[in-house]
């Protein structure tokens, strides 16, 4: 059992968790990742690791409700215990001193991408990072990217802050600024990986992205999460999850997570029926309690 | 042992032996289990056992013995059957081996014990792994497990991994007074045991009361802990003070065939679909929220000829497939599965495409697996294992139809502990290096033993390394000396 000693909402649908995992503390390196599993029927899901702080003995995580498991975890609260977190899986980012890195963030990937953004600020790198969000609501860690950054470039798609467009709109500009760019890392919706990479490809910019298939073990184990790298299956939750972007089949990875649709909106919508109108964690918990027991009688 | 010779209590005289048949083992009728998860075969009754036993020609000396990894006594326990003294059996099969609820089920016991009984020159072997199965299965309902109490040495060893070599390490050393901590990546106990074998092969249950037991002997385990990341074995040996560490993580990476098509939706590895199976419970979904593709009246394909293809197919079977085959390059004599898993796979249905290999995946133009392109095979000239070469036949391309195909075709070592493990010795195909005597690794203090050291191998043979490696570390920790 792992505790929650802390909760609170980011954005809408965003979240925060501070968890008390002393193992996992003590080893995180940037781009690294957790699989948690909240409750016995629960399935397995990626997180990556937001930050860590080895002398409490606590990992962050930020998470998104897409699905069932993401919704069930953001209706958890400060106190509440999350099965299983093991960790810290997969290889580190690689921090060095490169020069100028341009760090891009879309959505809940801007917390992905902090830790790394961090660190090579840390190693002396001039780090611009752009920050993408549909709106202004969904803008997250602005502080804390501010922090670690020497220039912050903020867009939203709606241009309800900062300025309208897409991250790929900043880059493109700083690319005809003529900012000289010694890597690209970037982390978020495929679709915006992919443009991306589609864009630092033609100006021969080294790029990183951070890729997020479907996982379970985390460890190389069932092979699940292998993505197509030049044509080859590597798997992303031991070789990766970050992987020269100039080389990813983008459109291997949408197709492979689309795999489960089909069951992933049915779970949503019986857990959604389920949790409708209350909003408690409390009154969450108790109707998943009372959908396990009533579904006992199933299992015979 | 006396050197004089004890009285059989065995009634039926030598020359009678021969001509009693093998005691058939009850099973579930082919029809019915096709469609559900519970166990195949239903195991002996004392009856059973004891016409069984009886067939025994207690030899004097026993092959049977000398041909099981552990040397299990067979002739004793068999014996102590025939005598009606089944708690002395189980008791007199514990001493060689901690597990043999699961070995009686799923020991290949053609290649081990049966394989070399004298009976089978003549006659059908011996059923020793029923027999097995039987005194297990017998002591656990009679609920009789005693707790040893032994005084504490003040040591502490680390095992890595829990399958069957870890947890053998782990059963063996605590029994002598060694304070003992198991590491599993897992959140669930018991390596391919659980992960790996379907339920209609060993029941679950088996382990979970095989673990209870061990953390009533003091056994201490730790799951959601991938030594290599989230601790270091020099760590262990540091900071967290283990005196020893036990490496048995197993060869856990699926080999894929590098063939088109392999990222198609409906390809799967046979350990993705095992486990999702056997460890996420996704054929439970919703109530459990793992989901799999569903099999329901779909085409399924698993493409290898061991143990884990015939378990992947068969729970496809069971899933709801309306074809499940089994495509494999070599003819049956090459199989290398358990002879009673092929019997039980043909009874039930499963279509076996012998020499035959796919050579593409093909999709519906969206990334969906619609079928798999094969060709036929014949044998050639044996290769270096001493099995014929299967040889592409020209043009005898086909095109099967299935929704879902499993891959099956071996697994190779799991490189974690190895790579954050300075000084580790491995071979070139990045299996740990360990002395066959002594399990011992290059590393003082480390040893590894198991499928890590060999490759994919047996149950019984990871828990032998498991025993050779317990002897030598409990030596390494009273004496000091390496
Ligand atoms: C290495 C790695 C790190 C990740 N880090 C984070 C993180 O820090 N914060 C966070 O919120 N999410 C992160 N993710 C994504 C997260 O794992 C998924 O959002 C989650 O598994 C969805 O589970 P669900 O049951 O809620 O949704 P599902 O019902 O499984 O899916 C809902 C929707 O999300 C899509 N989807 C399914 N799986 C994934 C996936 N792995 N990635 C993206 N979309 C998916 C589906 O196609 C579907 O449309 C990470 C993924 C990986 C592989
Ligand atoms: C589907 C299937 C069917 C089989 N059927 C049979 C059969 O009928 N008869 C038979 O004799 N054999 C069978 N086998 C083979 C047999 O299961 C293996 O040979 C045996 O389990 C090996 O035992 P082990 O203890 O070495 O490793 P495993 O059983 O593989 O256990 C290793 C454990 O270590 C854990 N681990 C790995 N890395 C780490 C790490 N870094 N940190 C912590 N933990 C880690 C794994 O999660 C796992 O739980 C089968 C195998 C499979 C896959
Ligand atoms: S452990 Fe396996 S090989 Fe040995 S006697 Fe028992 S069934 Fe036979
Ligand atoms: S070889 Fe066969 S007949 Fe001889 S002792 Fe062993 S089990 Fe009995
Ligand atoms: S998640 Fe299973 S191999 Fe990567």
């Amino acid at each position: 059992m792992f505790k929650i000693i802390h909760a609170e909402f980011l954005a809408p649908g965003i979240k925060r968790f501070i968890i008390e995992a002393p193992r996992i503390a003590r080893k995180q390196r940037p781009g690294q990742f957790v699989i948690l599993r909240i409750y016995e029927e629960g399935e397995r899901i990626p997180v990556t690791i937001e930050n860590s702080d080895c002398a409490r003995g606590t990992i962050n995580i930020v998470v998104q409700s897409a699905g069932k498991t993401t919704h069930l975890l953001n209706s958890l609260e400060t106190g509440d215990q999350i099965l299983d977190v093991v960790g810290p899986l997969g290889k580190p980012s690689e921090i060095k001193n490169y020069g100028t890195v341009v760090v891009v963030g879309g959505g809940v990937g801007t917390a992905m991408a902090y830790p790394t953004a961090a660190a090579l600020k840390r190693t002396g790198n001039r780090v611009i990072s752009i920050v993408g969000a549909r709106n202004k609501e969904l803008v997250i860690l602005e502080p804390e990217m501010r922090a670690v950054s020497d220039a912050l470039l903020i867009t939203t798609d709606d241009g309800s802050y900062a300025d309208k467009g897409f991250v790929t709109d900043k880059l493109r500009q700083l690319i005809q600024n003529g900012t000289r760019i010694d890597l690209v890392v970037a982390v978020g919706p495929i679709v915006m990986m992919k443009a991306v990479a589609e864009m630092t490809r033609k100006e021969n910019i080294h790029t990183v992205v951070s890729l997020n298939p479907i996982m379970i073990d985390g460890t190389g184990m069932c092979g699940g999460c292998r993505v197509l790298i030049d044509g080859k299956s590597e798997f992303a939750c031991v070789d990766g999850p970050e992987f020269d972007a100039h080389r990813v089949d983008f459109a291997v990875l949408v197709q492979r997570n689309s795999m489960y649709r089909d069951a992933e909106q049915r779970s949503l919508a019986e857990f959604q029926r389920i949790a409708s109108a209350e909003a408690t964690a409390r009154e969450l918990e108790h109707a998943c309690a009372a959908t396990r027991a009533s579904r006992q009688g199933d299992r015979q | 042992m006396s050197p004089t010779v004890k009285k059989s209590s065995n009634p039926l005289p030598m020359k009678e032996r021969i001509k009693v048949p093998r005691q058939l083992m009850p099973e579930q009728p082919a029809e019915e289990r096709a469609h559900n998860f519970s166990e195949v075969n239903l195991g002996y009754n004392p009856v059973l056992a004891q016409q069984e036993a009886r067939r025994c020609l207690e030899c004097a000396k026993p092959t049977c013995t000398d041909n099981c990894p552990v040397g299990v006594k067979v002739k004793e326990f068999v014996e102590l059957i025939v005598a009606g003294d089944f708690l002395g059996a189980a008791a007199k099969i514990r001493e060689d081996n901690v597990l043999p609820a699961v070995t009686g089920r799923v020991c290949p016991q053609e290649d081990h014990c049966e394989g070399k009984c004298l009976l089978s020159k003549k006659v059908k072997p011996l059923g020793i792994g029923y027999l097995e199965r039987f005194v297990a299965d017998y002591e656990k309902r009679m609920g009789t497990h005693v707790v040893p109490s032994v005084p504490p040495t003040g040591k502490k060893v680390a095992v890595v991994g829990s399958g069957p070599s870890g947890l053998t390490v782990a059963g063996d050393l605590v029994q002598k007074g060694h304070k003992v901590r198991v590491f599993e990546a897992l959140h669930e106990l018991g390596g391919v045991l659980v992960y790996g074998i379907p339920e209609f092969r060993l029941p679950k249950q088996i382990i979970r009361e095989q673990l209870d037991y061990m953390r009533e002997m003091g056994v201490e385990f730790e799951t959601d802990v991938v030594v290599g990341r989230t601790v270091t074995i020099d760590e262990l040996m540091g900071e967290e003070g283990f005196d020893a560490v036990y490496i048995g993580t197993g060869a856990g990476l699926p080999q894929f065939m590098n063939i088109p098509g392999e990222h198609f939706n409906g390809v799967y590895s046979a350990n993705e679909f095992l486990t999702r199976i056997n460890l996420m419970k996704a054929y439970k979904f919703p109530t459990y929220d793992e989901p799999m593709l569903d099999l329901q009246g779909k085409d399924v394909a698993v493409i290898g000829g061991g143990n884990t293809a015939l378990d992947a197919i068969r729970s496809a079977l069971r899933l709801g497939a309306r074809q499940a085959y089994v495509i494999y390059r070599r003819s049956d004599a090459e199989m290398p599965a358990r002879a009673e898993e092929v019997h039980h796979a043909r009874q039930e249905g499963i279509d076996f495409q012998m020499l035959t290999a796919p050579v593409e995946f093909i999709s519906d133009g969206k990334g969906w697996l619609t079928a798999a392109r094969c060709v036929r095979m014949e044998l050639g000239e044996p290769d270096a294992s001493g099995r014929r070469r299967p040889v592409p036949i020209q043009g005898s391309e086909f095109d099967l139809p299935l929704s879902v195909a499993v891959i099956a075709i071996g697994t190779s070592a799991n490189p974690i502990v190895q790579s954050t493990t300075p000084g580790l010795g491995t071979n070139k195909r990045g299996y740990i290096q360990a002395s066959d005597e002594t399990q011992r690794t290059t590393r003082k203090g480390i040893f590894a033993g198991g499928d890590i050291v060999t490759g994919s191998a047996t149950v019984i043979l990871a828990m032998g390394a498991g025993r050779r490696a317990a002897r030598s570390i409990h030596e390494y920790l009273t004496t000091g000396e390496w």
